[in-house]
This record gives structure tokens, sequence and C-alpha cells, in this order.
């Protein structure tokens, strides 16, 4: 008896939701479809996973210094070899995607909500705000963006929290302009002049109309720019303004191995193509969620 | 039929400035709607007629504040809603509503139209969850559509079925006034039936006041009291629909009635077809806005003094020297 009412209520519930899970199940569809997109999302959760299980996957410890072992080729003890430190590059890659989402995740949160925010006043309000806004944007967009990066990094000292400052000051501006872009066609659209008429506020069209048309296309960019993002913090690391070490960065890791790039090839390589699959991972994401997103492609 | 005046419009104007050059110097005024007058009284519906471009929109979209007036009153009971700001603005703002000319554009394509309908009601703290869900669910049954196709998104329906929503959305803050603007032009002429005697439901049930913005003179024959006609940002005659329809007075009425068509091949008729192209809202001509074009225009008064809108009938108001 009891069990009938669930599954009655059950049924109920599916009924009630049926366009929603139709919508899902389309986009599913439409993911599935999409070989590269596949592939992209593949890649993504290989990283994640890796990240979350590092531990388990890792055979050594990536801080741990053997030096009676250093500069070792790849073999079955060390898959990836070691380096000068005798450390086992292995582990090292596997710990560095836990750097590298690091990064990611607290770059795009910010840079993409800061981003967000001042293009969609910029683009809503327009006049003196836009125009404000705008050009404070446009400074930040006047310098190279890694130079920029470099300069924030450097004045306000290395470390992984500052690299990620520093990187999410620099990107905010992509997504300012877009943001400000798809506002600026929003706001002149007629449903909002009739969510105008019905007396709404500025600020609840802005959060409830204006913003959200404004997600996608900045989603989409933030994706694309993961890629990005792990190339400026690699190179930040690099040039040694990124994580410190010991701290397994692969950026940093590339940079330790160009002294012995000639004979011990293995040290710079393993990690460089870490950052190559990744990136390669994210853009290929980045494009299938476009796809996916874009109203015209569905139904 | 009551002859309470809602809304009275006192000599709005609404210039658009033309900015050019570096620093965005006005160099120019698009005079889109230059001194317009009219009252509307409660429960009846005014026609709103004119070629493309003769500022029909824009003194609907000005009526409602989408549009800032440059000059100008509008009273609203005995309030100018002109002049309202924030919140009494927003609460005003019920009483007043719109329906769009496009379907297609009118309607987030990213929201239930649950949510689009609801917008309203929740905004103005009408009602809330269950309760406006079902206030929502009478809205559709109100407009002709069923209350279980509100999870659906605006894409799923067809350009008829999208000005009904549009309508649900306007209904559902109880306003007083609608204005369609070119609410059925874009829909095709068996729809526009169907979407022409809902909206004469509606205004039966409910009351309401339209104001209906078209250049189709057949659809204004059929739905309005009375019509106004506009010419260059001006009115140039307004009227019972019967007394305008029957027996214009301004050149420029009488040139529009000769284009409407009529079914019947062996009626002879005069067709006035007007001369030239509608001058520039920018530089509209000196004297009467329509000399240039008009067939008994007499240069010596026409091209100098511009004629007052008068009431040479009960009712019935003409800008012409001649009429």
């Amino acid at each position: 008896m009891k069990q009938d009412t669930l599954s009655m209520k059950w049924k109920n519930f599916v009924e009630s939701r049926k366009p929603l899970i139709d919508d899902w199940k389309h986009t599913a569809y439409l993911w599935r479809k999409s070989k590269l997109t596949m592939i992209g999302t593949f890649v993504i959760v290989a990283f994640i996973i890796i990240a979350i299980f590092a531990p388990f996957i890792a055979p050594y410890d990536p801080i741990a210094q053997d030096l009676s072992k250093r500069l070792q080729p790849p073999s079955s003890e060390h898959l990836f070899g070691t380096d000068q430190f005798g450390r086992d590059i292995f582990s090292r890659v596997i710990y560095g995607s836990r750097i590298a989402i690091q990064i990611i995740v607290l770059v795009s949160i910010i840079s993409g909500g800061i981003g967000t925010l001042v293009g969609v006043f910029a683009g809503y309000f327009g006049g003196v705000v836009d125009e404000v806004l705008m050009r404070i944007t446009d400074m930040f967009l006047a310098f190279p963006s890694l130079v920029l990066a470099m300069a924030f990094a450097a004045a306000m000292g290395p470390s992984l929290t500052n690299t990620i400052i520093a990187i999410s000051l620099v990107y905010w501006t992509v997504y300012a302009r877009l943001a400000r872009a798809e506002a600026l066609r929003v706001k002149n659209m007629e449903y909002i002049e009739a969510e105008r008429a019905m007396g709404a506020s500025n600020f609840r069209i802005i959060f409830s109309h204006v913003l959200p048309m404004c997600i996608s296309p900045v989603l989409v960019q933030l994706t694309l720019r993961m890629g990005t993002i792990i190339l400026t913090a690699a190179g930040l690391g690099f040039l040694g303004l990124g994580a410190q070490p010991p701290t397994p960065e692969w950026g940093a890791m590339v940079s330790d191995g160009r002294n012995y790039l000639v004979d011990q090839w293995w040290i710079s390589t393993f990690p460089g193509i870490a950052i190559a699959i990744v990136v390669l991972g994210f853009n290929l994401l980045g494009d299938g969620i476009r796809d996916m997103l874009d109203p015209r492609l569905r139904r | 039929m009551s002859k309470e005046v809602i809304l009275e419009v006192k000599n709005l104007k609404k210039y658009f400035p033309i900015r050019a050059g570096v620093f965005k110097r006005i160099v120019a005024w698009v005079k889109a709607v230059d001194d317009v007058s009219f009252n509307i009284n409660k429960g009846e519906t005014l026609g709103l007629v004119g070629e493309s471009g003769c500022g029909k929109t824009t003194v609907g979209m000005t009526i409602l504040r989408l549009y800032e007036p440059t000059a100008g009153q509008v009273l609203y009971g005995n309030r100018d809603f002109s002049k309202l700001r924030g919140k009494e603005l927003r609460e005003m703002r019920r009483k007043m509503q719109i329906i769009f000319q496009d379907p297609y554009s009118s309607l987030n394509p990213r929201m239930r139209i649950k949510n689009i309908i609801a917008e309203g009601i929740i905004t103005h703290g009408i009602a809330k969850g269950k309760e406006a869900e079902h206030m929502v669910a009478e809205l559709l049954k109100k407009v002709g559509l069923s209350p279980d196709q509100m999870n659906r998104f605006p894409h799923e329906f067809s350009g008829g079925q999208r000005q009904r929503i549009g309508i649900a959305r306007a209904l559902a803050v109880n306003p007083e006034l609608i204005v369609c603007d070119e609410a059925v032009s874009a829909l095709d002429v068996s729809i526009q039936a169907q979407i022409l005697n809902l909206l004469e439901d509606l205004q039966k049930e409910f009351n309401l006041t339209y104001i209906f913005i078209s250049h189709a003179l057949n659809v204004v024959k059929h739905i309005s009291d009375r019509v106004a006609v506009m010419y260059l940002g001006k009115i140039v005659e307004i009227a019972d629909k019967k007394e305008l329809f029957s027996e214009p007075l301004h050149p420029y009425t009488k040139a529009l009635m000769s284009a409407i068509p009529i079914p019947n091949p062996e009626l002879k008729r005069e067709r006035i077809i007007l001369k030239g192209d509608v001058p520039s809202p920018i530089n509209p001509p000196t004297g009467c806005r329509f000399h240039p074009r008009c067939p008994i225009a007499d240069l010596k008064i026409c091209s100098k003094e511009e004629p007052e809108l008068r009431e040479v009938k009960p009712g019935h108001f003409v800008a012409c020297h001649f009429a």
C-alpha cells in the first residue's frame, strides 16, 4: 500500500517535470552526437578524477627527494622518470592536476564574476556608467595579458594565491566586454520593454532577465579560456612568479627541466604533455558547450 | 458606454536627438511626436493609424513611459503619469500595459511561459508560489490556451499562440488600459481575426480600454470606437469610427480611405494617389505638414500657417484650413 502511493507520487512527479526531463534528454542527445565534445568531456572528467584521487594514483610522495635516484629515465619503477632531485615525475604530474584545478576554478569564479557584473551594468545602464567602466576595462586590455599578469604577480610577490589573483585581474576584461555586448543586445528586446512596462525595477530586470542571458556566452568563453588560464599559470610558474618550489606546478616543472632538456628530456616533456592535453580537452569541451547551449540548434 | 475619461494626453512631444562627430554633439532632432493631444474614454478602443514612420508607435511608447516624453502631459485619472518617478511610477505601471507587434521577440526565449506570465504578478506582490501558478492557469484559459502548457518555452508555440501569451502577460497585472502596438500585424489573416475577437471578448469581460496602433485600416475599422489619424508626428483627424470612415474631412484621411481595398470589382471609385514621399521628420514642412503632398493645398495659407486641430462637428476634430 505504502509502496503504491510512493510509486504514484513518483509517477506524478515525473509527469509534472516532463518538459524539464525532455530538455535534459535533448541536451544529452546533442552531447552524444558530437564526438569531439565527448573526447573533451572524457579528458576533463579524467583530469578531475585524477586530481581528486591523486594520493591513491601517485606511487610516490611528489615532494620527497631521493638524490640516489636523480635523473633516471622513464622505467617501470618511475613511469615518467625522475628529476634532478630524484622526485618521481609521474607523481608530480598527478599532483600537479590539483594545483591546476585550484587555479582554474578560482580564476574562473573571480574573473567571470567581476567581468559579468561590470559588463552587465555597463551595457544595461549605458551612458556615463558604460563610459567609465569600459575605459577601465580598456586600461586593462591595453597591456599584453601575460605581461600584466607578470606585473601583478611580481608586485604582490610570487605565491599560488597571488598567481590566482593576478590571472583573475587580467582576464575579467574579456567577460566584461562579452557580457556588455550581450546586455546591449538584450536590453533593447521587446520582452525587456514589456518588463519595464510591467513596473519591474532595474535591479530585477538586470538580475532576472539580462544577467541570465549574458551568462551563457560568458560560460562558454570561460570553458574556452580555461585552457588559456592553465597556460598563463604555467607561464608564470615557468618564470618563477607562480607557485613556489617544491609545489608540483606544471609550468614550474617544465622550467625545472629546461637545463637538462638535451639529455634528460623527460623532466620537461611529461608536464608539458599534461598541459597540452588538458588545454586541448578544455577547448573541445568549450566548443561543445557553445553548440549545446545555442537555442537555434536545439530542437 | 460611459464617457468617463481614463487618459488625457496633452501636447505630448517626443524628439529624438541625432548625434554626430567625435563629441556626440546633438546636430538635429527627429520630431517623432510633435504636439499630440487626445482623450480616451473608459472602455473604448481608440485606433491610431498612419503610415510607417509617422510616430504612432512612439506615441504608444511615450504614453507608457518606455520613452521619456520631451514635453507634455499624460494625465491618468488626475495624476500626470509623465512626471512620476521611482516606486510610484512602477506602481502606476500596473494600470497600463502593452502588447507588442512581434510575438517572437516579445517573449524571453529562455523562460517558461508560466514564469513569463507570472513576472508581473510577482513583481507587484499580487501573489506567490502556488497561488501565482493558479492565476497563470486562469489567465491561460482566458486567452484560449491550455493551462498544462505553462511549463513550455515560447519556441514551442506558434505566432498566434505567442501573441495570446503576450496578452495573458499584459492581463496578469489587471490593467485598465492596454496599448496594442500593431498587435496583429505580424499574424496571418485567419489568426488576426481570432486575436481581434479575443481582444474584444477580453475588453467586455474586464472593461478594458485599448489604444490600438495599426497601419491596417480594415483592422482598425473592425475594432475601434474612435480613430485618430496621424501624419508626420501630428494628429490630423480624430472622429468616431463611423463618422471618419463615411465622411473623412482631412485630405490625408481621404487619401488613406481610398486606398482600402474593397472586395467588389464592379465598384468604380476614385483613388487619391498622393505625390511624393513623406517628408523627413527632422525638418518638417512649414505650416501644414501635409501641404507639399496635399491635392487641395493653397500655398498662401497652408505653407505658412499651421492648422489647429478644431472641432468641426461634435466629436469630430480636423487639422485642416479647408475642412
